[in-house]
């Protein structure tokens, strides 16, 4: 029987309405389901251990109650568990808010997994750690490291979904495992057949980003319409026993779902398309293909599966000092030659109201900013336009704030000492994360589920598990 | 050479230079400071001119402004497509770089401003 894999999420900071007509349309077809919130990436684990360092209670998906309120409800009535990793760095404090929003469903409580085991900071000195293929940098020393968290794979989340959990929250683990995880329990695949692992993980892949692959992320005027994209449908993946799949959406959404919008996902964050390492299985897809079969319909068959990595990756978050950004604007007649003349009077400023090794880049915003280098190699070749409309834009990097400040501050005094007609100011200063990529053996992760402690709910309604039973510990997948 | 040299919006007419962008549609995806565009030709039958002329070698001219220091290209036939993974683009990568755009996700339209010149029987 087809298991159908909804997504209510693609990142943190996505649409909070949009696992909605996601259930719905599960619900309508009564099939067995499960809906995955995926809201970590690199920049969302750093930026969560940030706010968990500044307050204790923080470090989880700050949207979790807005992205779950919505369909608690409906998925526990219907028997459609939902997984996420949006515990972040602070699995516990997510679990926390689930419990509540449980407590004031209709069922007053849920079950809920909670994954332990990606968290290796207390860990790291002793365990063997080689650098990921194409990291550059060095583990900085052990006063400056926050945090290390390992991707794990699907087992955990399995063992979660066995324990009874209606409701699975992990940190890190990788995205696309949350969707496999529900296959495997569902289908009771093993963990050595590759090539239904491969497939699993690649609904993963091609759900994790949410409308990624329904045609969010994809419109290009003129070139690739996209029908009404203001209410995109977030995909539900659709897999049989044997590992086929079908990529579609709910009924009367917006987006699509085409050849071309599921290309363009299958591909997404891959480097060798014959070895896609993912913590479960290597996913070849050399021989992938991807079949329109109907309206918002698309299959995708050909995927292989090669044995489990022996290494699974890990990210490193480390003190990266304060980083700040400001920002002017110059518009009319000669404007980006007054922007241009603001950049030089900046640059000139700097080499000597702030130190040498202050890190600082400027951007034209109008004229060159995202595809230069720091250096502003474009904004010297790219052909200039006399008139218009453009925003300066200094960010500045340092060890110490006051540098940062300082640097800042010299964008703010363009208003009365700079060119004419500058306006607009803005700006703002945060405390960096910076993260390194590490890979670590398998033997050396424990990861394992349990029930998340809800005694303080009405634990009777889990009968007969209750809470923290059945805490088993294995080897990471 | 980091920006189109052509006029984006001409259509495709043989012996020309055209955006890719008029051929191809990309997407970006990042993981530290290593970028993946994977580029699909919209019509199966411009896939041999994308192999012909969206080498590794002018990948990486396209993005050495921004430090690149390796383009390795992963054919796909079966989806008209290719993947070109470059290293060392994303000056420190989401958590690292000064760049607005620290994913690089803009950077798939870099590549589609490459101009690319079709041959007579590739229209």
């Amino acid at each position: 029987m087809t298991f159908l894999l909804g997504s209510g999420a693609g990142f943190s900071g996505d649409r909070t309405d949009a696992a909605i007509p996601v259930v719905k349309e599960l619900i309508r077809r009564g099939q067995p389901a499960a809906l995955i919130f995926e809201t970590l990436g690199e920049r969302t684990l750093a930026g969560a251990h940030r706010a968990l360092r500044d307050d204790p209670t923080a470090g989880f998906e700050p949207l979790l109650e807005e992205l779950l309120d919505p369909v608690l409800d409906d998925c526990l009535k219907h028997g459609i568990a939902i997984l996420g990793n949006f515990g972040a760095a602070n699995p516990d404090g997510a679990c926390g808010v689930v419990a509540e929003l449980a407590a004031r469903s209709e069922r007053g409580g849920a079950r809920i997994g909670r994954v332990h085991g990606d968290d290796i900071r207390a860990r790291l000195g002793e365990v063997d750690l080689e650098r990921w293929e194409a990291e550059s940098r060095e583990l900085p020393g052990e006063e400056a490291l926050i945090s290390a968290n390992v991707y794990l794979g699907a087992a955990p989340l399995v063992e979660a979904l066995e324990l009874g959990a209606e409701v699975v929250v992990s940190g890190r683990v990788a995205d696309p495992a949350l969707f496999l995880a529900p296959l495997v329990h569902h289908f009771g695949w093993a963990w050595n057949d590759w090539d239904r692992l491969a497939a699993g993980m690649m609904a993963g892949h091609l759900g994790e980003c949410g409308a990624q692959v329904t045609g969010g992320y994809f419109a290009d005027p003129g070139c690739k319409e996209v029908p009404g994209l203001a209410r995109v449908g977030y995909p539900i993946i659709e897999v049989e026993e044997d590992g086929s799949l079908v990529v579609t959406k709910p009924a009367g959404t917006g987006g699509l779902v085409t050849v071309r919008t599921v290309k363009e996902q299958l591909l997404y964050e891959v480097h060798d398309p014959a070895n896609y390492l993912t913590p479960d299985v290597v996913v070849d897809l050399s021989a992938v293909q991807v079949e329109q079969i109907g309206p918002d319909r698309v299959a995708v068959r050909g995927i292989r599966g090669k044995p489990a990595p022996q290494r699974l990756k890990t990210t490193v978050c480390y003190e990266g000092g304060w980083q700040g950004e400001a920002e002017i604007s110059y518009a009319g007649p000669n404007a980006l030659a007054r922007a241009q003349l603001a950049a030089e009077v900046l640059r000139e400023r700097l080499t000597f109201r702030a130190p040498p090794e202050l890190r600082s880049r400027l951007d034209i915003v109008g004229h060159a900013s995202v595809f230069d280098s720091d250096a502003g190699d474009l904004q010297r070749s790219v052909p200039v336009a006399a008139s218009g409309d453009y925003r300066l834009r200094l960010a500045a990097e340092h060890v110490e704030r006051r540098w940062v400040e300082r640097a800042t501050q010299e964008l703010l005094a363009l208003y009365c000492a700079g060119p004419a007609g500058g306006g607009g100011v803005r700006r703002q200063f945060q405390r960096r994360v910076c993260t390194a990529s590490y890979l670590v053996r398998r033997s050396d992760v424990e990861a394992f589920a349990a029930l998340f402690d809800t005694t303080r709910f009405d634990t009777t309604l889990f009968e007969p598990n209750t809470a923290n039973e059945g805490r088993v510990a294995h080897g990471a997948r | 050479m980091a920006h189109a040299d052509v006029n984006p919006a001409a259509s495709p007419r043989a012996g020309h230079a055209v955006a890719l962008h008029r051929l191809a549609h990309a997407r970006a995806g990042d993981k530290g400071d290593r970028l993946n565009l994977a580029l699909f030709a919209y019509e199966p039958h411009h896939y041999d001119t994308l192999v012909e002329q969206v080498t590794e070698e002018r990948v990486l001219a396209l993005f050495a402004h921004r430090g690149a220091s390796r383009v390795r290209r992963y054919l796909m036939p079966g989806l008209a497509g290719m993947n070109l993974v470059i290293d060392d683009v994303l000056q420190g990568g989401v958590n690292g770089a000064l760049n607005l755009d620290g994913h690089g996700k803009t950077l798939s339209f870099l590549l589609l401003g490459m101009g690319v010149t079709l041959a007579d029987d590739a229209l």
